[in-house]
């Protein structure tokens, strides 16, 4: 595999909240290589959001960010405001997981997008506007030329997210985060902007992050996965892997909860997502795991390798034994 | 967007017989026209008393009375004041120009600093400046402006006087007695403190809408979008921040600009200003329903216009709005 | 072995509570109104003189604060401490009944607009728009001399010149605001899944209104409350200041009116008829709206997201 293009180490994210410290990133590894497609998965509160966040900059002032996260050999964990805005839009874009809100809903589509190439290219007006209606054919947006003269309202959901795809590939990133992309959406668009966001990644060879927690999602584009569960990565490896042989019992909960042909119960994973003000010791997992014993208390379980994948349980092994 | 302009200037011209129907109605009530003219001119002979009737359109039934009423008014054949028989459009003229001045000076000092104070605010909220420019506001809305006038009277004409032996502003009318011709800096001199009390309440009401429509919007999720662009702060502010903000504050203030005409009745009152105010408040007083006649129609005019310049400001800046 | 899984959950009217009283300015507010309160409810024993009654033989006119008067006298002598007192009841009475009419009138207009919709919805917002828009002096003392010379409705409003028909007034038109205000949020409430999961059982329109929107809208009717309120003390002082205010026999005052003879002290130079009443406006203005707008931040749906 070729260099990675994102490189996170020990990433923490704390936010100072009127009731406390609230820990939604407890000290993350990844690497992201150019080309790939690499999902991250998880519920609500795991952090997966927050996580990227960080790392363009994007979070609020309470928020403290520790830890490195390094793109294109460039440093961005305490870069200075200028720098940070060097970087997003031109090298790394983000693309949000509602697209009516994302959009100002008081200015042109096309003006949005010529805004972003202006940021970051000399270009003229005009040369601007007549590259935002070339993105606009590559997402695949009908009658271009009209359709940049329109509002954010006079889109519909699967449109607009195409808009914001092509805003966010304007400027041709090494690396695009979709955070949510198609939850918002429906059913059958939701195929649609995979499809796309497969395609614009092929034609810039854009490194892409698809933060999620559907599953079947995952399934349909990527080529390798992290789990997160509490603000750690709890298991990474390739797609065919996971999906045939979870090494961490939450990965086989979350397996096991998704709803098949020809089943009648739906089986969820016991209990609820911790209260990360008080994050419980060792192994956040452990309340809801049928698998827990006396040492998943004692300490924060690293990432092991198990096979071909890593795991931060420190049972993987031996239940891999004996299913 | 031409059509339901044009459709609301069509229905402005019924909406506007209508409501001046109604004050019609509401000022013969009121204040008794015939009784006010026979109070005012005790020696007025049948004849005259006759023909105030029918100048004025005070015919018993009403609504024959309002409309010979109005062909007068069309026909700028306006009748004469109760009072000595003086001409209605001249104190009128004079009495809008002086109110058109204090409103503007008012109005355009207000709202810039109001708005500029909203966005100092906003931009750091919870903060102690946030916390100091809210205070102030909300002290500003809650004394009613009278109260300041006569305090800032107090201030400026008697204890002054008293301490430093000469007045700094004047605290009455446009000019000082007896002067003939137009002087600037005479008529901005006396124009400082009832802008100064007016501009106060303007500044305490726009920081805080200002404030709070800011507020909002740095909340929106397309603010953290033009930051992933990487464009300058100043950008995201300006061009999305503000650009969105100022859309409620911008229709609401259309319509404050229209109310002006009527709004300074109080403020005119205590510095003996001869604006509209004052104009009104003589004339409601004395019942001359000549002289009141073409004031509601302006104030009337003034509501309808501004308020439909408000609705079409809002649909200008925001494209999510379809007029009718 | 359960972990402590979410935080401990508070009712929204605790949660509302407690955003109220971090207002500082607020907490104050209350303390100093019902402090207000209590000395004008128990006026007989708090005043020290009659409404109409000189402090002194003469001369006891524009006397400065002294021992037998404690803000002193005005123009016949009588003691400014215990005028206020009454003028301030008077005007309390005036401000709570027309805000309490008013929201009233209001809120069964704003939530029958909301609810009906279309044109009964659009002329309704018409008329409170342009009358909301007309400048508020002009329509009260027009409408006041209107109303005031319709005979055949005597029997309901009083005389001109009572407090009684001040609140009347005030009442016919204090409730355009509050029926925004409730329209607004009777609007936002409609498009909820309650709203329509109460319908799809069955429920009356009434019954919705009165059993879900309504209560829902409790904290915005009570912002609206303290508003109209403010609005009526604040209007009656302004209409007293021009000599058409309640006017009852025997030296009867209000709160607007000492206000009113402010104008004149300031001619004179006798500081404490000016400064006392305005001072006592303020302050009540004041109290009343840091209240209304803790109440509005306390009762906000959008600051629930937090915590």
């Amino acid at each position: 595999m070729s260099a990675p293009v994102l490189q996170i180490r020990d990433l923490t994210v704390t936010f100072n909240t009127p009731l406390g410290p609230l820990s939604a990133v407890r000290g993350i590894d990844l690497d992201v290589h150019a080309g790939e497609m690499l999902a991250v998965v998880g519920e609500s509160g795991s952090g997966k959001s927050v996580s990227f966040l960080a790392a363009m900059g994007l979070l609020p002032k309470t928020a403290v960010v520790t830890g490195s996260v390094v793109l294109d050999g460039k440093q961005l964990v305490g870069a200075s405001a200028k720098e940070l805005r060097a970087v997003r839009g031109h090298l790394m874009s983000m693309i949000f997981q509602d697209p009516l809100s994302a959009l100002n809903p008081v200015h042109k589509i096309g003006a949005q997008i010529a805004e972003m190439l202006q940021a970051h290219q000399k270009l003229s007006d005009k040369a601007a506007k007549a590259r935002a209606v070339d993105l606009l054919e590559i997402v695949g947006i009908p009658q271009p030329g009209d359709r940049a003269m329109q509002y954010p309202h006079e889109f519909s959901g699967g449109m607009r997210q195409r808009v914001v795809i092509a805003m966010a590939i304007a400027n041709s990133p090494k690396m695009l985060i979709a955070d949510e992309p198609t939850t918002a959406l429906d059913v059958t668009v939701q195929a649609q902007i995979l499809e796309v966001i497969q395609k614009v990644q092929k034609q810039f060879g854009t490194a892409v992050v698809l933060i999620t927690h559907d599953l079947g999602v995952v399934a349909r584009v990527c080529e390798r996965v992290n789990v997160m569960y509490a603000g750690r990565i709890v298991e990474k490896g390739e797609i065919s892997e996971i999906f045939d042989r979870p090494t961490h019992p939450y990965t086989r909960g979350l397996l096991a909860s998704l709803p098949q042909a020809g089943v009648d119960r739906l089986a969820p994973i016991a209990g609820f997502p911790p209260n990360m003000l008080r994050p419980p010791t060792g192994c956040a997992f452990r309340a809801r795991c049928p698998h827990a014993v006396a040492r998943c208390e004692e300490a924060l379980p690293s990432l092991v390798q198990v096979g071909t994948s890593y795991s931060a349980c420190i049972r993987a092994e031996e239940l891999l034994k004996s299913s | 967007m031409l059509r339901y302009v044009l459709r609301r200037l069509a229905w402005a011209i019924p909406t506007l017989v209508f409501v001046t129907f109604l004050v019609y109605i509401a000022l013969r009530i009121g204040t008794d026209p015939v009784a006010s003219y026979k109070r005012i001119n005790p020696r007025a002979t049948k004849a005259k008393i006759a023909q105030y009737i029918e100048v004025n359109g005070l015919d018993p039934n009403y609504v024959r009375g309002y409309f010979r009423w109005l062909g007068n008014f069309v026909t700028l054949d306006w009748p004469r004041s109760i009072k000595g028989s003086r001409e209605v459009w001249p104190q009128l003229k004079d009495a809008l120009a002086n109110t058109i001045r204090l409103g503007v000076a008012a109005s355009s000092v207000g709202i810039v600093i109001g708005l500029g104070l909203g966005v100092f605010a906003a931009l750091r909220p919870g903060g102690r400046r946030d916390v100091a420019v809210n205070t102030a506001a909300f002290v500003g809305i809650s004394i009613p402006p009278y109260v300041s006038a006569i305090l800032f009277q107090l201030l400026f004409a008697v204890y002054w006087s008293r301490w430093f032996g000469s007045t700094l502003f004047p605290t009455s009318g446009v000019y000082p007695p007896g002067q003939m011709g137009f002087d600037l800096g005479l008529m901005i001199k006396h124009m400082v403190l009832p802008t100064f009390v007016v501009a106060i309440q303007i500044i305490a009401v726009y920081s805080r809408y200002m404030r709070s429509s800011l507020l909002d919007v740095l909340s929106s999720e397309y603010m953290r979008t033009a930051r992933s662009k990487g464009i300058s702060e100043a950008r995201v502010l300006f061009r999305h921040g503000l650009r969105n903000a100022l859309i409620p504050v911008v229709t609401i203030a259309a319509i404050d600009v229209g109310a002006i005409v009527g709004g300074l009745i109080i403020t005119e009152n205590v510095f003996s200003y001869p604006g509209m105010g004052k104009y009104f408040l003589s004339a409601f007083g004395e019942g001359d329903f000549p002289l009141l006649m073409p004031w509601m129609v302006l104030i009337v005019a003034s509501t309808l216009f501004f308020n439909l310049l408000a609705d079409i400001s809002y649909a200008w800046l925001d494209p999510r709005i379809r007029l009718g | 072995m359960v972990d402590e899984i979410t935080l401990p959950t508070i009712s929204p009217r605790r949660m509302a509570y407690n955003r109220f009283v971090s207002h500082k300015a607020a907490v104050v507010s209350v303390f100093v109104l019902g402090i207000l309160v209590m000395f004008v409810a128990l006026s007989p024993f708090t005043a020290r003189y009659g409404v109409n009654e000189a402090v002194q033989a003469p001369p006891n006119y524009f006397l400065s604060p002294r021992a037998n008067a404690w803000l002193g006298t005005d123009d016949i002598g009588r003691d400014l401490y215990s005028r206020l007192i009454y003028g301030v009841r008077v005007s309390l009475v005036i401000g709570i009944f027309s805000g309490l009419i008013s929201v009233a009138i209001g809120c069964v207009i704003g939530s029958v607009a909301a609810f009906r919709g279309g044109r009964f919805d659009d002329v309704i917002m018409r008329v409170t728009d342009l009358f909301l828009a007309f400048p508020f002096l002009v329509t009260l003392l027009v409408m006041r001399n209107m109303i005031g010379g319709i005979s055949w409705l005597k029997p309901i409003t009083g005389e001109l010149n009572s407090v009684r028909f001040i609140i009347v007034l005030f009442a016919i038109f204090g409730w355009m605001g509050v029926a925004r205000i409730v329209r607004g949020q009777v609007l936002a409430l409609k498009e909820r899944e309650f709203i329509e999961a109460a319908r799809a059982v069955g429920a009356s329109r009434w019954y919705i209104v009165r059993r879900h929107l309504l209560p829902n809208s409790i904290g915005p009717i009570m912002v609206a409350l303290t508003f109209s309120v403010v609005s009526a003390i604040i209007s009656e002082s302004t209409l007293a200041f021009f000599g058409y205010g309640p006017q009852a026999g025997d030296g009867a005052t209000s709160l607007g009116i000492l206000v009113g003879q402010a104008k004149g002290a300031v001619n004179t130079g006798f500081w404490h008829l000016a400064l006392f009443p305005c001072l006592t406006l303020v302050v009540i203005a004041l109290s009343i709206n840091f209240i209304g707008d803790a109440l509005r931040d306390a009762t906000d749906p959008r600051m629930q997201k937090e915590a």
